[in-house]
């Protein structure tokens, strides 16, 4: 194909440099097969905070006129690999540049691929990401959610090994060679060049046929034309919530139900129903007002509005009793106040076992990519997961 | 077919963005001055000069001003004491700065400065639209429109070197197309300093430098009895500037090799065309897409870019225009209650060619407003609607609003 193009899908603001480096690499990387193209990141998503999914484009082509109708656009209609630094996203992301959910393989051509670091096995990546009626390719690189590029945090070689596995998966857009060469460019680390032909030569192609995978419809929206648009740029408040999901007692609010922001979370509290002293700090302090109050009093977080950002973690009183777990491990939004009444043991064993991982995890930050950091985190999930195309 | 990478001594090519391709100009021409107030999208620029000057490639003050009152306050009275000078804003930012606009103007001072476009609040939106940069259309700014990175770089030499002739001393603005040049990095041929030399002399405000060594007043207080004579001036001065643009642009094609045929205007493929669009900025890359694609239609189209909105290319519009059947506006803008509700280019464009000998049937087109992308499907039926008016005679609808949810 005369004009191929990429994206990288990321976390705001902290994998942003990160993204930036893969893209800006591939484009010098195409000059020098005589290619031309472009880097960018989707404009939308600028106003980056902390987890938000953005995405980074790398288009390339033959030549200039080539180019050019990709130019003045946000992103581009296809891609020919999606490349993923932060596993969660392959949920689906639902970015502040547009409305609704996109899944992650959205803009994925047929035969094109996915490629996400990860230490998840293959089929729990599947499983996240939502059918497509088109056969595409899944490829994992072992690795964590890298901060990689961004000046505090170590250079875990993320990028050049994406680069050296996409030489792999996609080898019309640029080949190894011109890869290798211009990283040596960028930096006197020979270990870099190493680590991308070490990536090409290990990087596993797996199969997705259509069907596999999330069955769930994204959520999406209608936009109004500006005949039917309610006019002077005046939006309705939320009507007043009613009971507790619709139901008698407790209290609900109704939620923004056009703007989720679920897909910003990394991590998601889990709470101890049974320790909770129903103090209503979790609920006053949280930002999205995602606590809703249950008949007996209780606080269940609504997980379609949670971003997972901790302050619930970090305000409860009572120990253990909110504790923010790794968001890899969940398949679905439900309620975890339903699941407590519909099976207490169950739920308290499960509870129980979540929050012995998430302490084991803590120890090494394993589970987020962006968020309240510990000194030292970084470094000890580096150390865990390997460097430098252990792959 | 591969594209040839150039590299020779007296250039060097980069993958930067728009504004970081202002920034770059900045270095290369020795600005002395520089003031800054965060808005998006022009604040790109900002991080690409505290980058250069941190790395020591860039040696000015660099002020980061408490509003862009004060950032274009600050730049006016620096260029009144000779030192070369550069800002910018964005959409209501550069509103914001309105006074300090109006008054650089009459006082003659060629500030230079990078307008990124942005839709004006509210409500709240980041992404391109015309009407910031055109809001000083009437005072006395001269406005530029590029549509790539590369043109960027090399309009901000111009602006430098038209605005500090002392024909002109008038201030400059450029306009970047938010996001679509500001933050998308290009491939940019960057001239080395000799060539930026040889091309652009050093600001020498002569007589009118404010400094102890030469005791001057400068903005008084005048009545009825002065002010309409010092107009004249500044519409004399922005009268001259087209003259220094052409001598300008000849030098920057021997020097650069670079900047097209026409100083004002780019013509694409209308040699044998019936209808053409006009457009600004980067609308123009899908626009030459959509040309190109009906073009293996075998339909006659094609398409003018006007680069500098003021002085306004009169001359070359009337004799341009008036060979085809019909001919689109597009504005990325609005104004309205303007005549057939139009906008501003629309209105300009009409009006350029009332007293042509030959007065060609005129649409206009609203279109990408707000950051919206100007698609190629958009850009074809403005192109059937205006081959339509080509061919039938009758304009049953002047003016059409573009890729808007009804
Ligand atoms: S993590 Fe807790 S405080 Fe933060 S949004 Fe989710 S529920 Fe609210
Ligand atoms: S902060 Fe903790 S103890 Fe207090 S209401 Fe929330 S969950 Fe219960």
């Amino acid at each position: 194909m005369a004009v191929t193009a990429v994206e990288v899908v990321y976390r705001g603001i902290f994998q942003k440099s990160l993204s930036r480096n893969i893209c800006r690499t591939i484009v010098l990387a195409a000059r020098k097969e005589g290619k031309i193209g472009t880097a960018f990141g989707r404009y939308g998503d600028s106003p980056e905070r902390n987890g938000i999914p953005a995405k980074y484009f790398a288009i390339v082509a033959d030549d200039p006129t080539e180019l050019e109708e990709t130019l003045a656009a946000y992103e581009p209609k296809e891609v020919a690999v999606t490349i993923v630094v932060d596993d969660t996203l392959c949920k689906g992301v639902e970015s502040w540049a547009w409305y609704g959910l996109q899944p992650i393989n959205e803009l994925t051509v047929e035969g094109g691929t996915v490629l996400v670091t990860s230490i998840q096995p293959e089929e729990d990546l599947v499983k996240d990401m939502h059918v497509k009626d088109v056969p595409y390719n899944l490829s994992i690189i072992k690795g964590a959610k890298s901060f990689s590029g961004l000046w505090v945090y170590k250079d875990d070689h993320t990028d050049v090994r994406i680069l050296g596995a996409l030489a792999k998966v996609c080898p019309n857009l640029v080949g190894l060679e011109a890869y290798v060469d211009t990283i040596a460019e960028q930096s006197d680390d020979e270990l870099k060049a190493h680590s991308a032909r070490r990536a090409y030569d290990r990087v596993s192609v797996s199969p997705v046929e259509p069907g596999q995978g999330n069955p769930e419809e994204p959520f999406s929206f209608d936009k109004p034309g500006w005949t039917k648009m309610g006019e002077a740029i005046v939006i309705p408040g939320i009507e007043v919530g009613g009971g507790f999901r619709g139901g008698e007692g407790g209290y609900q609010p109704v939620r923004n139900d056009v703007f989720k922001k679920f897909s910003t979370r990394t991590m998601r509290p889990v709470i101890n129903f049974e320790t909770c002293t129903k103090c209503t700090l979790c609920w006053l302090q949280c930002p999205d007002s995602c606590f809703d109050v249950t008949p007996e009093g209780l606080y269940d977080s609504d997980m379609e509005s949670c971003c997972g950002c901790g302050v619930c973690e970090d305000v409860c009183p009572v120990p253990d009793c909110v504790t923010m777990v790794n968001e890899e491990v969940f398949d679905d939004n439900s309620s975890q106040h339903d699941h407590w009444k519909r099976d207490r043991d169950g739920y308290m064993k499960w509870l129980d076992e979540m929050i012995v991982v998430a302490k084991s995890e803590k120890e090494v930050g394993a589970g987020r990519s962006h968020g309240f950091r510990e000194w030292g985190e970084y470094q000890k999930q580096i150390e865990m997961t390997g460097v430098a195309g252990d792959d | 077919m591969t594209t040839e990478v150039k590299d020779t001594a007296l250039e060097r090519e980069e993958l930067i963005s728009g504004a970081e391709a202002i920034a770059i100009a900045c270095a290369l021409a020795d600005v002395d001055v520089i003031t800054a107030y965060p808005i998006r999208p022009y604040d790109t620029v900002m991080q690409f000069v505290s980058k250069l000057i941190a790395d020591g490639e860039l040696k000015c003050e660099y002020i980061v001003a408490e509003s862009e009152h004060s950032q274009f306050e600050i730049v006016k009275h620096a260029s009144a004491v000779g030192a070369r000078v550069f800002s910018g804003s964005s959409g209501v930012g550069w509103f914001y700065a309105f006074e300090a606009l109006a008054v650089t103007c009459g006082l003659r001072l060629p500030v230079v400065a990078m307008v990124g476009n942005r839709a004006l609040d509210d409500p709240g939106a980041f992404g391109c639209e015309h009407n910031d940069a055109l809001a000083v259309r009437d005072l006395g700014w001269m406005l530029r429109w590029v549509d790539t990175a590369q043109e960027a770089m090399d309009a901000a030499f111009m602006a430098w070197r038209v605005a500090e002739d002392k024909r002109v001393f008038l201030p400059c603005a450029i306009s970047t197309d938010g996001a679509f040049l500001t933050h998308s990095q290009q491939i940019v041929m960057i001239p080395d300093k000799r060539l930026v030399d040889e091309f652009l002399p050093p600001y020498d405000r002569g007589e009118f430098v404010l400094h102890p060594d030469n005791p001057i007043t400068i903005a008084p207080q005048v009545n009825e009895d002065w002010l309409m004579e010092i107009r004249r001036q500044t519409d004399a001065a922005m009268r001259r500037a087209r003259d220094v643009i052409t001598e300008a642009h000849n030098d920057l094609k021997r020097i650069f090799n670079r900047g097209g045929d026409d100083p004002f205007i780019e013509e694409y493929m209308t040699d044998d065309a019936d209808v053409v669009l006009v457009g600004m900025g980067t609308l123009a890359l899908p626009l030459k897409v959509t040309v190109r694609r009906l073009r293996e239609q075998g339909r006659k189209v094609g398409f003018v870019r006007i680069k500098w909105f003021r002085p306004f290319p009169q001359p070359e519009l009337r004799a341009v225009l008036s060979r085809f059947k019909a001919v689109g506006i597009i504005d990325r803008d609005y104004s309205l209650g303007s005549p057939d509700n139009g906008g501003v280019l629309y209105n300009e464009v009409r009006s350029a060619l009332y007293d042509g000998d030959k007065r060609v049937p005129i649409v206009g087109y609203i279109a990408g407003l707000g950051g919206r992308e100007v698609t190629v499907p958009m850009t074809t039926e403005m192109f059937d609607y205006t081959q339509k008016v080509a061919d039938t005679g009758i304009i049953e609808e002047p003016l059409r609003w573009i890729g808007v949810r009804d």
